[in-house]
């Protein structure tokens, strides 16, 4: 596994115990369609939650929820959507959150949790 | 603190609007909107103070920004703002207390390593805080001295946006504290001394002077029109401090102050190229109008060299600033005023060929001449009081020993005591110089004896002058008297007058 690869993996296992201890219910860790891939789909009471996980190990190039940029938002919606239609349940409200994880070189990693970010 | 409040200026021409920057950092992606209708260096300021808060060593917070301007429906424009963005950024992220920014108005332009750099219009954005009760201002440095010429304001100045957060919470810090530069009298450049000859366009330019006429000088080409019309500023009495104030205001909105001289204490003296487009002569261009030449010589001289080169309409554009002392610029930003109150230097060969020799050499047919001074409208000559040709230098006259002129200093002596004894007779009055005096109030209230107006009625039956260039002759003649100490013009004066109003120049 290439060491990027590795990082993510590790934010998005944080990111999940985060969600978790926040109270929300995973449903889905990686799901993946022809189109790509959404990190973590969890339920919070009535919603879905769709969720991006980016994960860095500084600030050096920036806040790693700076990475969501407006394309990448439009393809989590995207295939939000293709996820709902695969579904037999029906949810009142759908969420799109970003978790936001900074490793440090000691203690513990920073993980920024941003709900309803777009 | 996720809400925090600041103050800056917003200009408008020379009138200035305070403007509260609001930033508010809520939860979300990352991201800064900047809002209230900002021009292009404004939304720009997004980028600067970024750069600026990281390279002072202070976090960006990687939230979703939004910065505020208001009152949000008056366009914004300038990077001036960009201090006041930064630190109400810094005080909604709890870097700085917002009680410590609650009375100070804030004006710079951030650098990207967060320097504090110099911006234009200093003078009346503090002018503006001052009058709505903000006597503490913050400013560049380079803009101290021309902010302390506000007695009011108490003016700090930094040199980054590093020391002004230790300034704010209180660590110790270079702080310059502004004060009024000391009030040098304007330096003399050009003598009358210089101009060799030429004894009528010397009277001219004493006459235009005393009075506040606006002068036509014509003449071949070296006969020293420029030389005279840039000597005008130096016999022009210095600026009352109110008028230097007024001034100076005008000039920093351009951008003409020099850093180490910012209060202009003499009249100013500007010559556009006979290129100038009206949007450069009468102020103008793009977004929020700035001031034109006829403002920077607001209370100065305004010299047109080459004057019939100039296009036609952008001559004429002068003609409704030169009544009303001001001119009013509408843009879709919004109707500006800017004061324009000048006197006008007009110059021009007599002809196209402008043979040095004057007409006795001059091969232009009689067309053409009459073409060339024609460009020169009506109604535009119709204002100017006093035109003089002048003719060309002579050997002797050049090579003279001995035959120094009077300097500016002699000349300006006797300008300033006409000026008083016209200021004497017109107290209570709105005027101040014989040029201001409205044709009717003259003709009334200082009535001359007929026998005096011999030549100016006999002027104007044979068709020579105007009813109103009959009243132009008549200010003239109350200059010249003021200017030889007489109590009212005698027969010789409005001889000289109406010599002066018809001169040789054709129109």
């Amino acid at each position: 596994m290439k060491r990027k690869d590795a990082l993510g993996a590790y934010g998005e296992r944080l990111a999940a115990t985060h969600l978790e201890q926040a109270g929300l219910t995973l449903l889905e860790r990686n799901w993946r369609c022809s189109d790509g891939e959404i990190d973590l789909i969890a339920t919070d009471g009535d919603a879905v939650v769709f969720c991006e996980v980016k994960t860095r190990s500084s600030v050096a190039y920036g806040h790693p929820a700076e990475a969501v940029v407006r394309a990448k938002a439009a393809r989590l919606r995207r295939l939000a959507a293709r996820w709902l239609a695969e579904q037999d349940a029906g949810w009142p409200e759908v969420r799109f959150d970003v978790v936001a994880v900074v490793r440090s070189p000691r203690g513990a990693a920073t993980v920024t949790h941003l709900r309803g970010a777009f | 603190m996720a809400l925090a409040r600041t103050r800056s200026v917003v200009l408008l021409g020379v009138t200035g609007h305070l403007v509260e920057i609001e930033a508010d950092i809520a939860a979300g992606l990352p991201g800064v909107s900047l809002i209230g209708l900002p021009d292009a260096a404004l939304a720009e300021a997004r980028d600067r103070i970024r750069a600026a808060i990281v390279n002072s060593n202070h976090t960006w917070p990687p939230q979703r920004i939004t910065l505020a301007l208001s009152p949000a429906d008056l366009r914004k424009q300038g990077s001036h703002f960009d201090v006041a963005l930064a630190l109400a950024v810094l005080a909604a992220s709890d870097v700085v207390e917002q009680a410590s920014l609650d009375k100070i108005v804030f004006l710079g332009e951030l650098g990207l390593d967060g320097t504090i750099r110099a911006v234009r219009g200093v003078l009346p954005a503090v002018l503006t805080a001052v009058r709505a009760g903000f006597s503490q201002v913050v400013v560049p440095v380079e803009n101290a001295a021309e902010a302390a010429l506000v007695p009011e304001a108490e003016v700090r100045a930094v040199a980054s946006l590093a020391e002004l957060v230790r300034m704010l919470t209180g660590e110790p810090c270079e702080v310059v504290v502004g004060s009024a530069p000391a009030q040098l009298p304007p330096p003399r450049t050009h003598d009358l001394a210089d101009v060799v000859g030429q004894a009528q366009g010397r009277r001219a330019l004493e006459g235009a002077a005393a009075g506040g006429h606006h002068l036509y000088l014509t003449g071949p080409p070296g006969a020293g029109k420029t030389m005279l019309a840039e000597r005008l500023p130096g016999v022009l009495p210095p600026l009352s401090s109110e008028e230097a104030l007024e001034v100076t205001a005008v000039h920093s909105v351009a951008g003409l102050l020099p850093p180490d001289a910012p209060l202009v204490t003499g009249p100013p003296f500007q010559a556009p190229h006979h290129t100038a487009t009206v949007a450069a002569l009468v102020g103008g261009g793009s977004g929020i109008p700035r001031p034109g030449a006829i403002s920077c010589a607001h209370r100065g001289v305004l010299f047109l060299d080459e004057a019939p080169e100039l296009a036609s309409g952008t001559l004429d554009a002068l003609r409704e600033p030169m009544e009303r002392g001001e001119v009013s610029i509408a843009r879709s930003a919004g109707l500006v005023r800017f004061p324009a109150r000048f006197q006008l230097v007009l110059a021009s060969n007599p002809c196209p060929c402008a043979s040095a020799a004057g007409d006795a050499a001059c091969v232009c047919p009689p067309a053409v001449r009459r073409r060339y001074l024609a460009k020169l409208s009506g109604p535009l000559l119709d204002r100017i009081d006093l035109r003089v040709e002048l003719l060309p230098l002579g050997r002797s006259a050049l090579f003279a020993e001995g035959q120094r002129g009077e300097s500016s200093a002699v000349v300006a002596d006797r300008v300033r005591s006409a000026r008083e004894t016209a200021a004497a007779r017109l107290a209570g009055t709105p005027w101040r110089t014989n040029a201001e005096v409205p044709g009717p109030v003259l003709r009334s209230q200082w009535r001359l004896p007929a026998r005096v107006l011999t030549t100016a009625s006999r002027a104007l039956e044979r068709g020579e002058i105007s009813a109103r260039g009959f009243d132009r002759v008549l200010r003239c003649a109350w200059t010249i008297a003021d200017l030889s100490g007489r109590t009212s013009p005698g027969r010789y004066d409005v001889s000289e007058a109406v010599g002066f109003r018809i001169g040789t120049v054709a129109a």
